[in-house]
C-alpha cells in the first residue's frame, strides 16, 4: 500500500458494468515525506474521500478486491484515510504539509 | 488506472487465437493536466470505446479481471469512457467542450 493525496474527481458513466457506483478519484502518491512522487493516477474510491483528503491506496489486482464487485478490471484503489502518520520522526498527517492541493471549494476543514 | 485518447486501431487477423475478436485500440497516455504524453499502449476495448475517446484503462493482472479478457494474455484494457475531471474542483477535461 501506499500514501497519497487525492487532487480530483473523474467522472465516467460509460464505463465497465461491475464498476456502477463506484467513484473514480485522482491522486497523487506521496513518499516518505509526504512530497508528491511519480505521476498522479485514477483510483477507484471505496471511502468518502475527496479532493485534498490524505489517503492510503493499493494498487495491482489487489485493487480490484476493495470494489463492491470484485471481479473488475481495477488497478488501483483508495482504502481510507490517513489520521496520522509517523514516519521518520515527523507526522506527516499534519495540516499545512509541504505539498497540500487547495481544497475544493465548499469541502470542510478539518 | 490511467487517462488517454484513444488515437487509432490495431487490425491483426494472424495472432494468438485467444484474442479473438477483441477491439484493440492505441491509446496515448494524458497526464492529470491533459497534456498528452509521448507514451502508446494497445489496449483491448471493453466499453465500445471509439477513436478520439478519452478513456480510463487499467493494466497488468487487473487488466484480465473482465468476462472477455479472463485468462488471456491481455495486460491492459479500456474500462471507461471519460466524460470529465477536474483538479480541486475547477474542471480540467470535458467530453461535451
Amino acid at each position: 500500500m501506499y500514501l497519497a493525496r487525492v487532487i480530483g474527481r473523474v467522472v465516467a458513466t460509460q464505463r465497465y458494468a461491475g464498476l456502477d457506483g463506484v467513484a473514480l478519484q485522482l491522486i497523487q502518491p506521496l513518499d516518505e515525506a509526504g512530497a508528491p512522487m511519480g505521476d498522479p493516477l485514477v483510483a477507484c474510491a471505496t471511502v468518502s474521500s475527496g479532493p485534498g483528503d490524505f489517503v492510503h491506496w493499493i494498487d495491482g489486482r489487489e485493487a480490484a478486491l476493495a470494489c463492491p464487485e470484485t471481479y473488475v478490471p481495477v488497478d488501483a484503489a483508495i482504502l481510507g484515510f490517513v489520521e496520522q502518520a509517523d514516519v521518520l520522526g515527523r507526522d506527516l498527517a499534519k495540516p499545512g504539509q509541504a505539498w497540500e492541493q487547495p481544497r475544493a471549494s465548499g469541502a470542510q476543514e478539518r | 488506472m490511467l487517462i488517454g485518447r484513444v488515437v487509432g486501431s490495431v487490425v491483426a487477423t494472424r495472432k494468438d487465437e485467444k484474442l479473438a475478436n477483441m477491439k484493440l485500440l492505441v491509446v496515448q497516455v494524458h497526464g492529470h493536466d491533459n497534456k498528452p504524453k509521448d507514451q502508446y499502449v494497445v489496449a483491448v476495448d471493453s466499453v465500445q470505446a471509439g477513436v478520439d475517446d478519452m478513456v480510463l484503462f487499467a493494466t497488468g493482472s487487473s487488466a484480465r479481471q473482465t468476462t472477455q479478457t479472463d485468462a488471456r494474455p491481455v495486460d491492459a484494457v479500456i474500462m471507461a469512457v471519460v466524460d470529465s475531471w477536474d483538479l480541486g474542483g475547477k474542471n480540467v477535461y470535458e467530453k461535451w467542450a
